[in-house]
C-alpha cells in the first residue's frame, strides 16, 4: 500500500485527499463513475475511456490482479483511475502480475483511499466535470487551476489518438461467410472476436479512411466502433456513415457508433448528465420486448423520439431500445420497404466487462447480411 | 403483462418451526410474499405452524392456518378454503416438499389449485442430484467451454472402485446407494482408504452400488442467486463468495458478497451458465439458488447443486443488496415482468436490472457447540450452525470486524493480547474446518506464518488471507505506536477494529478509547443500501456505518424511538425476540414516531428495510449503538431506546447505555439489574410475602458443597446472567458438583454460581404480564406439559393452563402483581413459577420481552409487544383497552367453557449433530435449553391440540402398534396409567425386565426385552436397539435415570434415545409427556380433526371476552 499522499480536485473546488496509486504524477480529465463490480482490466483498456478519469464504485480493486487474455487493446486508456481500496495481493490463476505495477507500468496516475461513494454521489447530483490528481503536491488550489485550465470532453475528438493507423485484418473462424469493414474510432478487441466467431472476416480499418476507399472494399456489411469524444465533432465518420447508408450497405454500430449513426440520420446529439457506465442496465428491445442486461459505456446520447418513426432520405428510422433506468435512447434502426436494413445499440453487446445477454444483436447483423447478399 | 385475474386466491405455505438449516429467513420471505400478495387484491391462505413468526400475525393473510404443514392437514385446509394457487416457493424445503407431496397424491388436480413459482417438474429437475446432473451435462457451449457438474462413476464392485478412482484421481468421495444419512460415505485420500471405505460402503448399500465422485474438497465456491419471470427475463441479483473452500456447507461458511476473487470473464460465463441452468431447470416465475466450485489453480468450474425456490442465500442476498427476492419472487409468480416491477429503492428505476454494491458484505455462522458438549464439532457438508450475523463495510476488513463482533461471542473478535501459540499446532489445527477456525488462522498469521502456508492448511483463498495479514500488520503498528494519532486510530477503525480491540492493544479499556476517539473527531459515517453504487438516488433509508468521509443520513420531522433487535439467532434467543422488535417497529411508526431498528441478524423481518422507519444494520454492541445514538441525535429528537424486546442482547447494554447518557425506555436498567441480581430479588419476594426455592450463591466449589448440604440435593446450579439455561444442570451429589464447577467456564467472582433447591414432581408455570406502573395485566398463563426442570424453552405447554385450580390462578395473579410493583416494571415481566403440592414458588422474574410472546399474542388474539411498547412509551393499560389493543375488562388469563386449547411444542436439533464416533447425541432433556424452534396446536380439546402439537414437530405419532417402556425406579408407579390407556388404545408393550415387572404387578400384560447392555440372547433374542432399528417399534417412552444431563453417560437410556433419533422412532422422556401423548393418540384415533383459522379463533376469542 503506498504510503505517498495525493490528492483530488474537481473543477467546483470539491477536494479529496488519500494516497497515490499507480503512477506518480500528474493527470486530468472529465470524472466519471463506473459501477461494475469486475472487469477493470476490460475498462482500463477500453479506448472510450480517452480523456476521462474513472472512478470505480466497487471499493475493491485489484483483487485479480492483471493477465495476459483480458485485454480490450494494446494499452489503458483511462486518464486517472480512483479506487478506495487496491489490493495488495493478487489472486488468480491467470494473473501474471500486479494491477499496481501495470498502472505504474504504463505510467497511469491514480488515487486510493478515498471516499469514492461520495464522490460518485457528487458527480450524480452535480454532473461530470473535469477533475484533476496529483501525487507530487497536496495544494489543493494549484491543482485547481491546473483543472479549470484542462480541456473539456464536450467538443473533444478523441478519435485520431486511438484509431489503427493501418488497416489490419481479424480472420474468421470457420469457413468465412461475410466480409465486414470496421471503422475503428476506438474499437475494443471483443468485438472483432464476436464477429469472427460468426465466420465474419473483420477488417479493422482508420477512421480516416475516406468513403471512397470505404466503399471499394466492397464489403458485405460496416461496422462502426465505439470511441471515446464528443460525437458532434465526428463529422468525418457521419459523412462515412452517410456513404455508406448512401450505398445501401448493411450496417452495424455500438456505442460512439450509436451516435454516429444517429447524427447521420440527422438526430442530434447530447451530453448525459453523469452518463451509463456499468454492467447492470436493463435495456428493453421495443420490437420483442425482451430485456437484456447489458454493459454501458457512454457519456452522450441520441435526442431521437421515442414516440414516433422519422423519415429520411436513407429510409424509416426507429427508437429500437431504451434504457429501463431513465428512457434514454440505447438504439436505433433503419428500415426500407419493411426491412431491416441499419442498425445501432448505445451499450456494448460485446460486453468483456458485463454480461453476454445481448450478443444475439451479432447474429442479427449476420442475418442482415444474409438478407442483403 | 400484469398481475394474473384468473386466479384470485393464492395458499402460500410457510416452513413451520425453525431448525438448523431453515430458519426466520422464511419468515422474512414469507412475510413479504404475503404482504404483496395481499397488497395486489388476492386473498392470501397461510399454513404455517410456527408461531414466533410474523407472517402467521392474523394481518398478513386472510385465512391464517397454525395448523401443522403435513399433507393430510394442509388438504384439510384445501378442502375448506379452495384456493386456485398454491406459492410453495417461498417456505423452505417444507413447503416444497408438502406441495410435491400434494402433486404426488393428486390433492392438487382433485381441488384444482394450481402450482405457481415453479412447477412439480422444474422442482423435481432441480432437486433430484442424477436429473439436475443431466440438465446440467445438457446444456449448450458457452463462451469458456462446457457447464460441467462432478464426473462421477457408478460401481458395483471393488474392482470398478479402483478403475473408477484411477479414472478420477485422488481423492474421491464415495457415496453408498440407497443408505440413510449418509451412512458408509466418506472420503479416501489413498488407496488403502479407497479400499476399506469401498468395501464397508459395497456392504452398506441394499444394491451393492456405489457412487465413486471426483472430490472438489478445497475448491473455491461461489453461490449466484438468479431470478426470471415468464416473459423469459432473467436477471443475477447478487453472487456471494465462500471465504471457507468447499466441504463446509455455505450455511456455516463465512461468506462474502460479492464475490472477491473473480475476473469479469469467470463471472460473466458462472453468470451464463447460471442463466441457462434456471431456464433448462425451468423455474418459469422466482428465484433460485445456484453453487458452483472453482478450481483455484486451474479454473475449472463445476456446478454444484441448485435450490429452485427461495432459499437462506436468497435473505442473505436481499439484505446485501436491497434487492427483495422474495417480493419480487411473489409478483412474478403471479404474472408481473420484472420490468413492471419498481426498485423500491429507488423508486424510479425497475426491478428488472442487476444491483451492483459500492460495499462488502460478511456474514458469519453461530453455532450452538457449547449446547452438544459431545457433538464432533468438525464442519462438513451438514449444516451445523444455528444462526448467523452480516455486517456491512465500505471494505472487506471493516465487513468481517463488524460481523465477528456481532456474534456476540467473546471469542469471535480477533484477540491480539491473546498469547500466539505454536506455529506448526495451529496450522495443523486450522486444516480442519471448524468454528473458530478464521480466528486460529489469524493466530497463526501472528506467529508468522505466511500467506501460502495458511492457503495450503485452511485452502482458503490468498486474497482473503492477506486481508488478515493486514489486520494483523495493523494491529502490530497499532500496538508499536507510542500514542493514538487520529490518523492511525482512523485507519485502525477502517479496517474494523473495535474500540475495544484498540484498547486491549494498548492496555486500556473501550471507555478511555472511544472518549479518545471523540475527542479527536474519529466517528462513523452512515452509508446507505441503494442496489445501484450510487447511481441513482435511494429513497429508503438502510444504513450502515464506515468510518469513512461522507455521511447520508437526513434530518427527521418526528421523534425517533430505537430499536434494539436480538442479533444472531442462537439457542435460547431466536425469532421470538424479533417478533417482539417488529411489533413495536410498527406501533410506534403508526403512532406518530419514526421506527428505526437496529440488528445484524440477516434472517429477520426486522431487518426488511420495509420494516421500520429506519434501519441500521450494524453490530449490537454498546460501541456500535452509542455511535447510531449519537448520529441519530444529529438528525432530530430521540423519544427514546428500547431494550427490553429482543431477549439478552440489547439488555446486557441497558445500565451501560443508561451511563453513557442514553434515554432506555419502559423499565429502569436498575429494575433490570434488580431482578438479575438474587439479593435483591429475594427482598423483593420478601416484601411482598412471596416464596423462592431455597438458594444460594457460590464463587467455588467449597461455597457450593455448603449451599447444597444446607438446600438438600437434588440442586439446580447454573451460572448467573445467562439466557436459555445456559451452563444449567441438575446435580445429585458432591462429586457431581465438583465435576460441574471445575468444568464450567462461565463461573467466576464476577458471574458467580447460583445454587437452587431443585423441586421434583412440581409443575411449572409461565406467565407473561404487561405492567404500567399502576395496573397489570395478565397477558397468558402457561402451564408446561413437563415437570420442573426442564428448561422452560424445552417444554411444550397449554395456554390455558391444564390442571391449575381458580385458587391457584388467583394466587398467580397477585404475586405477579407484587414482583412487577416490586421490581418496577414498565413494560413486559415473564414470571416462572413453580406449584408443588399447595405452595407456589418463584423461579425467575425477567423484565422483558419473552420467549412465549408470540404465542401468548395468537392464543388470546392480542398482541402484546404492541401494547407494552406503548406502555414504554407512556400509555397507561386503562387507554390501551379503551383503544382496543388490549382486552377492554378481562385480560389473557380468563378462561370460558370451551374455549381453544394453545399448545406449544417445541423442535430439537438432535439429527444433526453426531459424536465423534459418529453416534448420535443424547436427546434427554434438561434445565440447559436446546431447542430450535417452535410450534403451535390449537383446538377445542387438550388432547387433539397436543397432538397438532406432536404432528407440527414432525413428530410421527402413531395411533397403534407397539410401544417401548423403560423407566427410572422413581416413575415406575406413575406410569401404570398411561400404559394402561395404551394398551386400551390398542397398542402392544414391550419394557425391560425391571418395567415389566412394576407392570405386570398392575395387571399390566408387558412384554420384556433385551437392554442394550444384555446384548443379543443365545438365541437371537433382539435387544430394544436391534429393535428400534428393525422399524418394529412404534413410540418409544424412557426416561433418564439417576438425572444425568448432557449425554455423558453411555448407558442403555443413552443408546436408546440415539437410536430413536437416527431411527426417527417417537420417543418421550417425561412421564407428564406420556400422559399428554396418550390423550393425543386418542385425539387422532377419533378421527375427528378439524382445521380453524386463526381469524376464526380471533373472531370467537373476541367474543366471549371483550
Amino acid at each position: 500500500m503506498s504510503t505517498n499522499k495525493a490528492i483530488l480536485v474537481l473543477e467546483d473546488g470539491t477536494v479529496f485527499r488519500g494516497r497515490s496509486y499507480g503512477a506518480i504524477g500528474e493527470t486530468f480529465g472529465e470524472a466519471v463513475f463506473s459501477t461494475g463490480m469486475s472487469g477493470y482490466q476490460e475498462t482500463l483498456t477500453d479506448p472510450s475511456y480517452v480523456g476521462q478519469v474513472v472512478i470505480a464504485t466497487a471499493p475493491h480493486i485489484g483483487n485479480t490482479g492483471w493477465n495476459d487474455e483480458d485485454d480490450e487493446s494494446q494499452r489503458i486508456w483511462v486518464s486517472g483511475y480512483v479506487v478506495r481500496d487496491p489490493a495488495r495481493r493478487a489472486s488468480s490463476w491467470r494473473s501474471t502480475i500486479s494491477l499496481d505495477e501495470q498502472l505504474v507500468a504504463q505510467g497511469i496516475v491514480g488515487i486510493s483511499d478515498i471516499d469514492t461513494r461520495a464522490l460518485t454521489i457528487h458527480l450524480r447530483d452535480a454532473g461530470a466535470m473535469r477533475v484533476g490528481i496529483s501525487s507530487l503536491g497536496e495544494d489543493a488550489a494549484d491543482l485547481l487551476d491546473k483543472v479549470r485550465r484542462s480541456p473539456r470532453m464536450e467538443g473533444a475528438d478523441h478519435v485520431a489518438t486511438v484509431t489503427t493507423n493501418e488497416p489490419y485484418v481479424v480472420q474468421a473462424v470457420g469457413p468465412k461467410r461475410f466480409t465486414v469493414a470496421a471503422i475503428d474510432l476506438g474499437i475494443k478487441s471483443n468485438t472483432p472476436r464476436q464477429m469472427v466467431e460468426r465466420g465474419i472476416e473483420v477488417i479493422v480499418v482508420p477512421a480516416s479512411i475516406t468513403a471512397e476507399e470505404l466503399l471499394e472494399m466492397n464489403t458485405d456489411g460496416v461496422f462502426l466502433s465505439n470511441g471515446p469524444g464528443d460525437p458532434a465533432t465526428a463529422d468525418h465518420a457521419v459523412g462515412l456513415t452517410r456513404a455508406v447508408l448512401g450505398a445501401r450497405r448493411p450496417m452495424f454500430g455500438i456505442c460512439f457508433g450509436n451516435q454516429i449513426f444517429g447524427r447521420a440520420l440527422g438526430f442530434d446529439t447530447y451530453k448525459l448528465k453523469y452518463g451509463h457506465r456499468g454492467i447492470n442496465q436493463p435495456v428493453r428491445d421495443r420490437t420483442t420486448g425482451r430485456i437484456d442486461i447489458t454493459a454501458h459505456n457512454h457519456g452522450f446520447a441520441v435526442d431521437a423520439p421515442l414516440d414516433k418513426s422519422v423519415e429520411t432520405e436513407f429510409g424509416t428510422v426507429n427508437v429500437s431500445h431504451v434504457c429501463l433506468n431513465d428512457d434514454v435512447v440505447e438504439g436505433l434502426e433503419l428500415r426500407r420497404d419493411g426491412q431491416l436494413r441499419a442498425f445501432s445499440v448505445q451499450y456494448h453487446p460485446e460486453a468483456a466487462a458485463g454480461p453476454h445477454d445481448a450478443e444475439h444483436l451479432f447474429d442479427r447483423f449476420v442475418a442482415l447480411m444474409q438478407a442483403t447478399k | 403483462m400484469p398481475r394474473r385475474n384468473d386466479i384470485s386466491s393464492i395458499m402460500v405455505i410457510g416452513s413451520g418451526p425453525i431448525v438448523i438449516g431453515q430458519a426466520a429467513e422464511f419468515d422474512y420471505s414469507g412475510t413479504q410474499a404475503c404482504r404483496v400478495l395481499r397488497e395486489d387484491g388476492y386473498r392470501v391462505i397461510l399454513v404455517n405452524s410456527n408461531p414466533a413468526t410474523i407472517m402467521t400475525d392474523p394481518e398478513f393473510a386472510d385465512a391464517t392456518y397454525l395448523e401443522p404443514i403435513e399433507p393430510s392437514f394442509v388438504e384439510k385446509i384445501i378442502a375448506k378454503e379452495r384456493p386456485d394457487a398454491l406459492l410453495a416457493t417461498l417456505g423452505g424445503q417444507t413447503a416444497l416438499n408438502t406441495a410435491v407431496a400434494l402433486h404426488d397424491s393428486g390433492v392438487l388436480a382433485k381441488y384444482g389449485v394450481e402450482l405457481i413459482g415453479a412447477s412439480v417438474d422444474a422442482i423435481k429437475r432441480g432437486e433430484n442430484r442424477e436429473e439436475f446432473k443431466r440438465v446440467v451435462d445438457s446444456l449448450p457451449e458457452f463462451t469458456l467451454g462446457s457447464a460441467e457438474s462432478a464426473r462421477s462413476v457408478i460401481c458395483h464392485s471393488i474392482e470398478e472402485i479402483h478403475e473408477a478412482s484411477t479414472e478420477l484421481g485422488l481423492p474421491v468421495v464415495l457415496r453408498p446407494s440407497y443408505t440413510m444419512g449418509g451412512v458408509g460415505s466418506g472420503f479416501a485420500h489413498d488407496l488403502e482408504e479407497l479400499d476399506r471405505i469401498g468395501r464397508i460402503g459395497l456392504d452398506a448399500s441394499p444394491v451393492t452400488e456405489v457412487l465413486v465422485e471426483e472430490s472438489i474438497l478445497g475448491w473455491k465456491e461461489f453461490e449466484l442467486e438468479v431470478m426470471r419471470d415468464k416473459a423469459d427475463n432473467v436477471v443475477v441479483v447478487c453472487s456471494i463468495e465462500n471465504f471457507d473452500p468447499m466441504g463446509v456447507h455455505t450455511g456455516d461458511s463465512i461468506t462474502v458478497a460479492p464475490a472477491m476473487t473473480l475476473t469479469d470473464r469467470e463471472y460473466q460465463h458462472m453468470r451464463d451458465v447460471g442463466i441457462a441452468i434456471i431456464r433448462a431447470v425451468g423455474v418459469d416465475t422466482g428465484g433460485c439458488n445456484i453453487q458452483f466450485a472453482i478450481h483455484p489453480e486451474t479454473g475449472r468450474m463445476i456446478v454444484i447443486e441448485m435450490n429452485p425456490r427461495v432459499s437462506r442465500s436468497s435473505a442473505l442476498a436481499s439484505k446485501a443488496t436491497g434487492f427483495p427476492i422474495a417480493k419480487i419472487a411473489a409478483k412474478v409468480a403471479v404474472g408481473y415482468t420484472l420490468d413492471e416491477i419498481p426498485n423500491d429503492i429507488t423508486e424510479q428505476t425497475p426491478a428488472s436490472f442487476e444491483p451492483t454494491l459500492d460495499y462488502v458484505v460478511v456474514k458469519v455462522p453461530r453455532f450452538a457447540f457449547e449446547k452438544f458438549p459431545n457433538a464432533d464439532p468438525t464442519l462438513t457438508t451438514h449444516m451445523k450452525s444455528v444462526g448467523e450475523a452480516m455486517a456491512i463495510g465500505r471494505c472487506f476488513t471493516e465487513a468481517l470486524g463488524k460481523a465477528l463482533r456481532s456474534l456476540e461471542n467473546p471469542d469471535a473478535p480477533f484477540d491480539f493480547a491473546r498469547p500466539v501459540g505454536d506455529r506448526d499446532e495451529l496450522l495443523e489445527a486450522i486444516a480442519t474446518p471448524h468454528d473458530g477456525r478464521i480466528q486460529l488462522m489469524m493466530q497463526a498469521l501472528r506467529t508468522g506464518a505466511t500467506v501460502e502456508q495458511v492457503q495450503q492448511a485452511t485452502g482458503v483463498d490468498p486474497w482473503f488471507i492477506d486481508q488478515l495479514l493486514m489486520i494483523k500488520e495493523l494491529a502490530d503498528e497499532i500496538k508499536a505506536a507510542d500514542g493514538l494519532s487520529p490518523e492511525l486510530l482512523r485507519t485502525a477503525k477502517r479496517h474494523g477494529f473495535s474500540d475495544r480491540q484498540i484498547a486491549d492493544l494498548h492496555h486500556t479499556t473501550p471507555d478511555l478509547i472511544r472518549q479518545l476517539r471523540w475527542a479527536l473527531g474519529v466517528r462513523p459515517v452512515y452509508k446507505t443500501v441503494d442496489t445501484c453504487a450510487a447511481e441513482f438516488a435511494a429513497r429508503t433509508p438502510y444504513h450502515y456505518s464506515s468510518y469513512d468521509e461522507y455521511s447520508e443520513l437526513t434530518r427527521r420531522e418526528r421523534p425517533a424511538v430505537i430499536i434494539l433487535g436480538s442479533g444472531p439467532n442462537r439457542i435460547g434467543q431466536g425469532i421470538e425476540f424479533d417478533y417482539s422488535c417488529v411489533h413495536a417497529s410498527m406501533v410506534l411508526s403508526e403512532n406518530g414516531y419514526d421506527s428505526i431498528m437496529v440488528n445484524c441478524n440477516p434472517e429477520t423481518v426486522s431487518t426488511d428495510y420495509d420494516t421500520s422507519d429506519r434501519l441500521y444494520f450494524e453490530p449490537l454492541t454498546l460501541e456500535d449503538v452509542l455511535e447510531i445514538y449519537h448520529a441519530e441525535s444529529q438528525m432530530g429528537e430521540i423519544a427514546g431506546v428500547i431494550v427490553q424486546l429482543g431477549g439478552q442482547t440489547p439488555l446486557k447494554l441497558a445500565t451501560a447505555l443508561k451511563d453513557a447518557g442514553v434515554k432506555i425506555v419502559g423499565t429502569s436498567p436498575e429494575a433490570i439489574d434488580l431482578a438479575e441480581e438474587r439479593g435483591a430479588f429475594s427482598r423483593v419476594l420478601e416484601t411482598a410475602g412471596l416464596v423462592s426455592p431455597k438458594h444460594g450463591m457460590a464463587e467455588s466449589y467449597e461455597q457450593a458443597s455448603n449451599v447444597a448440604k444446607e438446600i438438600g440435593y437434588p440442586v439446580l446450579v447454573r451460572p448467573s446472567y445467562v439466557l436459555g439455561g445456559r451452563g444449567m444442570e441438575i446435580v445429585y451429589n458432591d462429586a457431581a458438583l465438583r465435576t460441574y464447577i471445575d468444568n464450567s467456564t462461565l463461573i467466576s467472582p464476577e458471574t458467580p454460581v447460583l445454587v437452587d433447591r431443585f423441586l421434583d414432581d412440581a409443575i411449572e408455570i409461565d406467565v407473561d404480564a404487561l405492567y404500567d406502573g399502576n395496573e397489570l395485566y395478565l397477558g397468558g398463563i402457561m402451564e408446561h406439559i413437563e415437570e420442573a426442570g426442564i428448561h422452560s424453552g424445552d417444554s411444550a405447554c397449554s395456554l390455558p393452563s391444564a390442571t391449575l385450580s381458580r385458587a391457584a390462578l388467583k394466587e398467580i395473579r397477585t404475586s405477579t402483581e407484587a414482583i412487577a410493583k416490586g421490581v418496577g416494571v414498565h413494560g413486559l415481566i415473564n414470571i416462572q413459577y413453580a406449584l408443588a403440592g399447595e405452595t407456589l414458588y418463584v423461579l425467575e422474574a425477567n423484565p422483558r420481552a419473552s420467549r412465549t410472546i408470540p404465542f401468548v399474542s395468537k392464543a388470546t388474539n392480542t398482541q402484546l409487544a404492541k401494547a407494552a411498547t406503548m406502555v414504554m412509551m407512556g400509555s397507561t393499560i386503562a387507554e390501551l383497552r379503551q383503544r382496543g389493543m388490549l382486552r377492554t375488562r378481562t385480560d389473557g388469563a380468563s378462561i370460558w367453557p370451551g374455549m381453544p386449547i394453545a399448545m406449544k411444542e417445541v423442535m430439537f436439533p438432535f439429527n444433526r449433530f453426531h459424536t465423534i464416533e459418529g453416534t448420535s447425541v443424547d436427546s434427554v432433556l434438561g434445565p440447559e435449553m436446546r431447542s430450535t424452534g417452535e410450534v403451535m396446536g390449537l383446538a377445542r380439546n387438550f388432547g387433539l391440540s397436543f397432538a397438532k402439537g406432536q404432528v407440527a414437530a414432525y413428530v410421527k405419532v402413531p395411533t397403534g402398534g407397539t410401544v417401548f417402556v423403560s423407566v427410572a425406579d422413581k416413575d415406575k408407579r406413575n406410569i401404570v396409567f398411561p400404559v394402561k390407556a395404551l394398551i386400551e388404545l390398542g397398542f402392544k408393550v414391550l419394557a425391560t425386565d425391571g418395567t415389566a415387572s412394576v407392570l405386570a404387578q398392575r395387571g399390566i400384560d408387558a412384554t420384556p426385552v433385551r437392554k442394550f447392555s444384555e446384548k443379543t440372547g443365545p438365541n437371537g433374542e433382539p435387544t430394544i436397539v436391534e429393535l428400534i432399528a428393525r422399524g418394529e417399534i412404534d413410540l418409544i417412552f424412557n426416561t433418564p435415570s439417576g438425572g444425568a444431563s448432557g449425554g455423558s453417560q453411555r448407558a442403555d437410556g443413552y443408546e436408546i434415545r440415539t437410536a430413536a433419533v437416527l431411527y426417527d422412532v417417537p420417543s418421550i422422556t417425561t412421564v407428564s409427556g406420556l400422559e399428554a401423548a396418550v390423550l393425543g393418540i386418542e385425539a387422532l384415533q377419533t378421527g375427528d380433526v378439524d382445521v380453524v383459522s386463526l381469524q376464526e379463533w380471533g373472531e370467537e376469542i373476541d367474543t366471549a371476552c371483550r
